[in-house]
């Protein structure tokens, strides 16, 4: 059970954050990765959330660990950053390491907060 | 002679070719990969479970690994070798998206600061982002350099 609770999760996760990428990339013109930006942020308020609200295990498994971890991600962050570094972009690679850890820290905290008070 | 009026007319009316257009196999090959992805982290935190007040080095591994996995795969099928096109959304966007996490890296650190380890909390911070960023940096470097020079 709790392995379908992680897969689920993880078939929903992973699918939305490339969607989401696609549709935030195609509306803007920049080669900042602000779709990666938006899913991150997104996960990290969500997962905030959990923490806070301190929900049932299945809930923590499905949304927890399978949709926000697969909806976040660590390996294209890094590469993004990579790309605008090899590219010449050094300023946005900055921008973009610094806005993620402040966003995706800020919507942790803000999302923990919110879930202890609910 | 072709009336130039009708003629913007007509494109300006056609609509924009959707970003989601002709996604299906796409999305297919990325759900399956993001199972399989978490899957492989659920799995790392249950040979490896964190200890409250810790340092996460499970989840840091898991990160840290992701990142330099990425640095080898996705230089090798975009500048040296050219592989069916699911390859990529499949083990990039799908397996090594969802086996790395950024969520739990910073919820994680807010737990740390919230258990008065802010010190701990601090160090997890700058350790992931530096290991991540070496790790991927030193991955596609070296892919480069060693595929260059075996298909030269």
């Amino acid at each position: 059970m709790n392995w379908l609770l992680v897969i689920t999760g993880g078939m929903i996760g992973a699918p939305l954050r490339y969607l989401t990428d696609r549709i935030v990339q195609s509306r803007h013109d920049t080669v900042f990765p602000w779709g990666t930006l938006a899913v991150n942020v997104t996960g990290c308020l969500i997962l905030g959330l959990l923490a806070g609200g301190a929900p049932g295990q299945n809930l923590q498994l499905f949304l927890g660990t399978g949709l926000c971890g697969a909806l976040t991600t660590y390996s294209t962050f890094s590469y993004e950053t990579l790309r605008l570094t090899e590219g010449g972009a050094g300023l946005l690679a900055a921008a973009n390491v610094l806005g993620s850890v402040v966003a995706g820290l800020g919507a942790a905290f803000a999302g923990v907060w919110v879930g202890g008070v609910l | 002679m072709t009336d130039p009026g009708i003629r913007t007319a007509t494109v300006a009316t056609r609509p924009r070719p959707s970003a989601l257009h002709g996604q299906a196999p796409v999305v297919a090959v990325v759900a399956v990969g993001g199972a399989i992805g978490a899957c492989a982290r659920y799995a790392a935190s249950l040979i490896w479970p964190a200890q409250t007040g810790g340092f996460p080095w499970t989840t840091f591994w898991v990160n840290v690994v992701g990142c330099a996995v990425i640095g080898v795969f996705l230089v090798a099928v975009t500048e040296i070798r050219t592989v069916h096109h699911l390859v990529r959304p499949f083990f990039g966007t799908g397996v090594l998206g969802g086996f790395t996490t950024f969520s739990t890296y910073a919820v994680d650190i807010q737990k740390l600061v919230g258990h008065g380890r802010p010190g701990t909390g601090l160090a997890y911070l700058a350790a992931t982002l530096l290991a991540a960023l070496a790790a991927v940096t030193l991955a596609a470097t070296t892919t480069r350099r060693v595929l260059k020079r075996r298909t030269r």
